[in-house]
């Protein structure tokens, strides 16, 4: 703050009114790399007058880690280890666009089964991602339980994951073709592979309904709290115009009232066969994005419940070479992530990985909203409008 | 026994009470906190988990105090005493029995408010020598929160000073004797409502903890300070629990007395009744921190000005009123 006085008007004891111009200057405030609320290392150069916020500039690229690059030199197996690090809170969805774009490519039949096991793991890798979202969003708002109670549910879904797969956050587990065999399954038992863990049928019925449970406790707990709702309803609003506009996808799109949802609008795995809804928010604002998200547990639940009743029988793997090589073409798949829209564009040219891989992310379309809708914002909406977006800085940088 | 010597030993006591308060209810509210958030931890961890304030705080003993290069370093290093002393002046009025105080001042109530608004000294040099924007914001913030939040606290303590007729906490304690009820269910009911409101806001805790805002300052005017300094912070935060929630028992929920027990007795279980009575109303505000989100500071000041001095200048004259009548 500096202030400017004209010398002539000193004897300013002598009049009453003297007007003494106070010209105030914006504060730079610099919101990371290091800061508690920006979920890694995301970056937010604020202009603020007191509280408020007259403008914002995210900083990208300091978990850059080029794995678009890096994915030029690998093969197409091998990619699936690296796209399970863009997200990590949903590892298992990063693999599911890659491997059906390099199949689509090749144009492998993918057997119903596997198909089925990816369409459960990816709902539980949504299921994990949205508690996640559950107790960091509170948090980062000053209540401090609810993550204790979201990781402790989590651990179930997780436990399911690993129970499979062998990973928790990077289960590697899709194979182009079908899923991996379980671990153990050598050469002489090769006829009766087991893909599910024993009692997998029964331990996810049991924690499909703890997460239902779960989700109530959230609504109740979070949601029906009045500080909470004082904190996010009519903050950060985003309009149907503006979402749209700015390639927003994901909750954040359809808690702005935009039904789409490629679960429902794609076919990358076989969702035409279950029975679920899309919730859709009416304000588009925190609040909004807090209860899509938390009533999209709820739907997941559900496919996931259905699918383990009428799970097909059959191989988990379609017949592909030994060695895997990827026809000359160019495909896009896309598919509907935790965060939002994934897609990956991949470009062959015929050899044993892809010559240029593109990768769309959730969370960096959704952040680019940031200066619009932190524009005028008050400081403490600037951190409840960020825990609303959601997104991972790995999934923002790649 | 002459004045020097007793006070000597007075402030010795209080020295040595005031820490020992602190780690109790360090330990309610990680006690409390687990077992809201179902964590096993506290629970085992050190002798049962009971051990843990002791070792919290011998971890700040032997941590390295860092002091930032562009501190104003005189001011930055006494602001923590400011705090500190703000609470544990407050020791002065506390009545543990008709005779176990360390003053039973006339104004006592008086003196209660005027030392409680010291800190916001204390909090601001703070925030503002710090030499951080998130320190100062955090500095700022407190200041205008504790000044909004001095009012209703004075303001509903008036209410129970009309009724009782006096200032001193003794003479407030010994009239709720005399009247057979204390003042909570004795007419002051939204007095002690907007008195632990505003109470919850002065001690900077949850839902009204924006200075210090850990998810938005990093811990606001805090934020620089390591080792001993940031125990003194964090001491002073629950000595200043204790007082207030002391404060309260003793202003609305009759203190030191407790019915049917001889009166000649209160010396021995007095200290016991005040502190049994303090841990539940602390308990009562740590449960409400581990439950509640942080409101906005526009929400807090609306709340201050438009809800509770209103509502406490409307209970002063309803007060005021039936001391007229009866």
């Amino acid at each position: 703050m500096s202030q400017t006085m004209d010398p002539n008007n000193m004897p300013f004891l002598s009049e009453a009114s003297v007007s003494v111009e106070i010209e105030t200057e914006d504060m730079t405030l610099n919101i990371g790399p290091q800061h508690p609320s920006t979920h890694g290392v995301l970056r937010l150069v604020a202009k603020v007058n007191g509280e408020k916020i007259s403008s914002v500039e995210p900083v990208l690229g300091y978990m850059h880690r080029g794995y678009e690059k890096l994915a030029e030199v690998r093969t197409y197996p091998q990619v699936t280890t690296l796209v399970n690090r863009i997200d990590w809170v949903s590892g298992f969805a990063n693999e599911i666009p890659f491997i059906a774009g390099a199949e689509k490519l090749m144009e492998i039949e993918v057997p119903e089964r596997a198909q089925y096991i990816r369409l459960i793991l990816t709902e539980m890798a949504r299921i994990s991602s949205h508690f996640v979202f559950n107790g960091a969003f509170p948090l980062e708002i000053g209540a401090l339980t609810p993550i204790f109670l979201a990781m402790e549910d989590r651990e179930r879904v997780l436990d399911l994951l690993e129970s499979v797969t062998g990973g928790r956050f990077h289960p590697n587990f899709n194979r182009i073709g079908g899923v991996k065999p379980v671990a153990g399954a050598g050469p002489t038992t090769k006829k009766d592979i087991q893909d599910l863990p024993a009692g997998f049928y029964h331990d996810t019925k049991v924690a499909m309904e703890k997460v239902l449970k779960a989700v109530d406790t959230f609504e109740d707990l979070i949601g029906g709290n009045e500080v909470f709702q004082a904190r996010t309803k009519k903050v950060g609003v985003l309009t149907k115009e503006v979402a749209e506009e700015y390639g927003v996808s994901g909750p954040i799109l359809r808690a702005s009232g935009v039904e789409f949802d490629l679960r429902k609008q794609s076919d990358y795995l076989p969702y035409d066969k279950f029975d679920f809804e899309i919730p859709i928010g009416e304000n588009g604002d925190c609040f909004d994005r807090w209860s899509v998200r938390t009533s999209e547990m709820r739907e997941s639940a559900k496919i996931i419940l259905q699918a383990i009743e009428d799970m097909p029988s059959g191989p988990i793997q379609a017949k592909v070479p030994k060695v895997i090589k990827v026809p000359k073409g160019q495909t896009y798949v896309r598919a509907e992530n935790p965060k939002g829209e994934m897609g990956y564009y991949i470009i062959s040219e015929g050899g044993l990985g892809p010559y240029r891989l593109k990768i769309r992310t959730a969370s960096f379309s959704n952040i680019s909203i940031l200066p619009i809708m932190l524009e005028g914002a008050l400081l403490p909406d600037l951190i409840a409008i960020m825990g609303s977006l959601d997104f991972v800085l790995g999934d923002v940088d790649r | 026994m002459s004045f020097s010597s007793e006070l000597l030993i007075k402030v010795l006591v209080v020295l040595a009470t005031a820490p020992v308060m602190a780690l109790g209810l360090t330990l309610l509210e990680v006690k409390g906190s687990a077992w809201m958030q179902r964590r096993p931890g506290p629970l085992h961890v050190g002798l049962r988990g009971f051990i843990f304030p002791l070792a919290t705080a011998a971890k700040y003993f032997q941590k390295e105090t860092i002091i930032p290069k562009d501190v104003d370093e005189p001011v930055f290093k006494w602001a923590p005493a400011w705090v500190i002393a703000a609470v544990v002046g407050l020791f002065t009025i506390i009545p543990l029995s008709p005779t176990l105080i360390v003053r039973d001042l006339e104004l006592g109530v008086f003196f209660l408010l005027a030392i409680s608004s010291i800190s916001t000294i204390g909090v601001l040099t703070a925030g503002w020598s710090s030499a951080n924007k998130f320190s100062l914001m955090g500095g700022l913030r407190a200041a205008g929160q504790l000044i909004a939040y001095e009012l209703p606290l004075i303001l509903s303590v008036v209410g129970v000073v009309i009724q009782a007729e006096t200032m001193s906490t003794v003479g407030i304690v010994e009239k709720q004797i005399e009247f057979g009820f204390p003042f909570v269910i004795a007419g002051q009911g939204i007095a002690f409502i907007i008195f632990m409101i505003a109470a919850t806001a002065e001690m900077m805790r949850t839902p009204f903890d924006m200075p210090i805002g850990e998810s938005e300052l990093t811990m606001g005017f805090m934020t620089e300070y390591s080792g001993i300094r940031f125990l003194i912070f964090y001491i002073s935060e629950y000595i200043n629990l204790f007082v207030m929630c002391a404060i309260a028992s003793t202003l609305f929920l009759g203190g030191y007395h407790i019915p049917l027990l001889p009166t000649e007795w209160v010396n021995f279980y007095g200290p016991l009744v005040l502190i049994g009575k303090t841990f539940t109303l602390a308990f009562l505000l740590i449960a409400i921190r581990w439950s509640f989100p942080r409101f906005r500071e526009d929400q807090l000041q609306t709340l201050a000005w438009k809800v509770l001095i209103p509502l406490s200048l409307l209970n002063i004259m309803v007060t005021a009123i039936m001391k007229v009548v009866f």
